[in-house]
């Protein structure tokens, strides 16, 4: 069985976001990277799959030179190779096409990555790969088992979720609980210092979207305290001052 | 410009974030037509007329009562190109998302979600949208004759702009392949608040020191008519399900007004809830972080100040 794991590299989630150049790019200074936080579920479980029942696990990321310490993690997590697409990951439809392009050579069995990166947060790439491959695709996956052709998943969805059969292949977003996190033990890191990580030039992709500004939301005011002992206090300023009530 | 608005369907009704998206449409100036999917309550359609649809079109096969995810980007695209519509607006959520994305590269469009306001279209077609998990924004511009939008809750607001139009039937051509994921089960919380939906959240933390003491959390919520959350720590604990946990990798919700109880605020929970309108936080410890982000503070006892909260919140009733 081949798996298809896709990650994102992106800030920390304690990460200060602000922006430089006229708040038209990200301001990396100081800023920890990680494999998204969903796509290191998806890479978990696939690493699982390849544990319980054999299978090839490949990365594929779409990103600068920078995004590689990031996917050698993911190769001492247990990948077996990565695919670095070399180009920005400026949006969704670019990123999706990029995975697609790749995949369709690749006769992946099962496409796994997270439910959303959290830089973006779109929650679409699984579906654009999905319809690109002529695959099914279902998100948010928080549970996911192999019989035989068939995965037996649970999906999130409001309130509750929802058990799903399909057959392979097919493209899912993965979030908690599918997998536990997995941290790299010393045998992982060395060995991924020598597992293939292949560069290639990106396609050519019109994605209708162009970023024109990042904005930062309005500083917060300070906080007003009430004391323990007056709680009707704050009912009256949540029902007259907040009009929340 | 005609603007196609999928209608969410939930347990037999609308899904309220589907009345803002029908507002959306509406305000940008459009031909609003609604389609509503699955056995659907004909009053609740014909009430979208209210809302400022002009159209409502009603695929009502029971085979589409569970959203399919591809079934619907089929049926959603028959109906664009049907309708002559080069826009869908719908509501985030876990099916209208991944439905989106499917629209989206069947009909070769722009593609933005989480969106937050309405379009600026002096030059161009320019939406605003909230990124790393509420923490800021980005305008950007949509450049296909195609666009397909997905809004987060409160991008626009529901208010009665029209009456009750009748609804057509519409029936929609789908294949086998469109019903290759197949759905066994599911099972639901009923008769409560959804937390993506409501309007008031109240949250439990650690600081409630175990599941038996949620009764003092639900009962505020339910005199409240809220939803209930809860932190990481309390879902990974088990003492609530994981569709209740709040933060950056469970539900972001952007409430009216968000009470937080014995949590402290790792700045993972504050992504969460950082779009909600008021955030009041009640904890015994003065100094967690929560308070930085609030915009009401009772630093005191969780069992205490909760049933007074309780009361007092009765009697304005």
């Amino acid at each position: 069985m081949k798996i298809l794991v896709c990650i994102s590299h992106v800030p920390d989630t304690t990460s200060k976001i602000n922006f430089t150049d006229n708040n038209t790019r990200f301001d990396s200074t100081g800023v920890q990277f990680i494999i998204g936080p969903y796509d290191d579920y998806a890479l978990a479980r696939a690493v699982e799959l390849k544990e319980s029942m054999g299978a090839s696990v490949t990365v594929i990321n779409v990103g600068l030179a920078d995004t590689e310490p990031t996917i050698r993690k993911a190769l001492a997590i247990g990948a077996d190779d990565a695919i670095r697409v070399n180009a920005e990951p400026t949006d969704s439809w670019f990123v999706a096409a990029q995975i697609a392009a790749q995949a369709k050579e690749g006769g992946y069995d099962l496409i796994l990555m997270g439910r959303e990166s959290i830089d973006y947060n779109g929650g679409v790439v699984h579906g654009i790969v999905g319809e690109m491959l002529g695959m099914p695709s279902v998100s948010p996956v928080m549970k996911l088992d192999l019989v035989g052709n068939t995965a037996k998943l649970a999906r999130e969805i409001e309130g509750g979720k929802e058990y799903l059969e399909v057959n392979l292949p097919f493209v899912a977003g993965c979030q908690e609980p599918i997998a536990e996190w997995k941290i790299p033990n010393m045998r992982g890191i060395m060995s991924a210092r020598t597992k293939p990580l292949k560069v290639v030039e990106p396609a050519s992709v019109d994605s209708g979207v162009k970023l024109q500004q990042f904005e930062l939301p309005p500083p917060k005011g300070a906080v007003k305290m009430i004391p323990a002992d007056q709680v009707q206090e704050l009912v009256n300023l949540l029902k007259n001052e907040a009009k929340v009530l | 410009m005609n603007i196609l608005v999928f209608i969410e369907r939930a347990e037999g009704t609308v899904k309220k974030n589907s009345l803002e998206a029908v507002a959306y449409a509406h305000a940008m100036g459009g031909n609003v037509i609604a389609l509503a999917l699955g056995e659907m309550d004909e009053q609740e359609l014909k009430a979208l007329g209210t809302y400022g649809a002009s159209k409502v079109l009603h695929g009502a096969d029971p085979k589409f009562n569970a959203g399919v995810i591809q079934a619907y980007a089929t049926i959603i695209t028959s109906a664009m190109t049907q309708e002559n519509a080069d826009i869908l607006v719908l509501s985030d959520s876990s099916l209208g998302t991944p439905v989106a994305a499917r629209v989206a590269a069947k009909l070769d469009a722009s593609l933005v979600t989480n969106v937050i306001a309405l379009p600026e279209t002096a030059s161009g077609f320019v939406v605003k949208r909230s990124i790393y998990t509420g923490k800021a924004f980005a305008k950007v511009s949509l450049t296909k004759v195609k666009k397909v939008i997905g809004l987060k809750k409160n991008a626009a607001e529901v208010k009665e702009v029209g009456s009750p139009i009748e609804v057509t039937p519409f029936s929609a051509t789908v294949s086998d392949s469109d019903f290759a994921t197949r759905i066994t089960s599911s099972e639901k919380a009923t008769g409560d608040v959804l937390l993506p939906e409501a309007n008031i959240v109240v949250s439990g933390g650690r600081g409630m020191k175990g599941p038996e003491h949620w009764g003092l959390i639900e009962s505020l919520a339910k005199t409240l008519g809220a939803a209930t959350g809860c932190s990481k720590p309390v879902s990974d604990m088990g003492w609530r399900p994981h569709h209740e946990h709040v933060g950056q990798t469970g539900v972001k919700v952007a409430p009216q007004l968000y009470i937080a109880v014995g949590i402290s605020g790792a700045i993972q929970h504050l992504a969460g809830v950082n779009s909600s309108k008021c955030i009041v936080v009640i904890n015994k410890d003065a100094d967690a972080p929560f308070f930085k982000a609030a915009d009401y503070g009772i630093a005191g006892d969780a069992f205490d100040v909760l049933p007074k909260l309780h009361e007092a919140i009765k009697a304005l009733k």
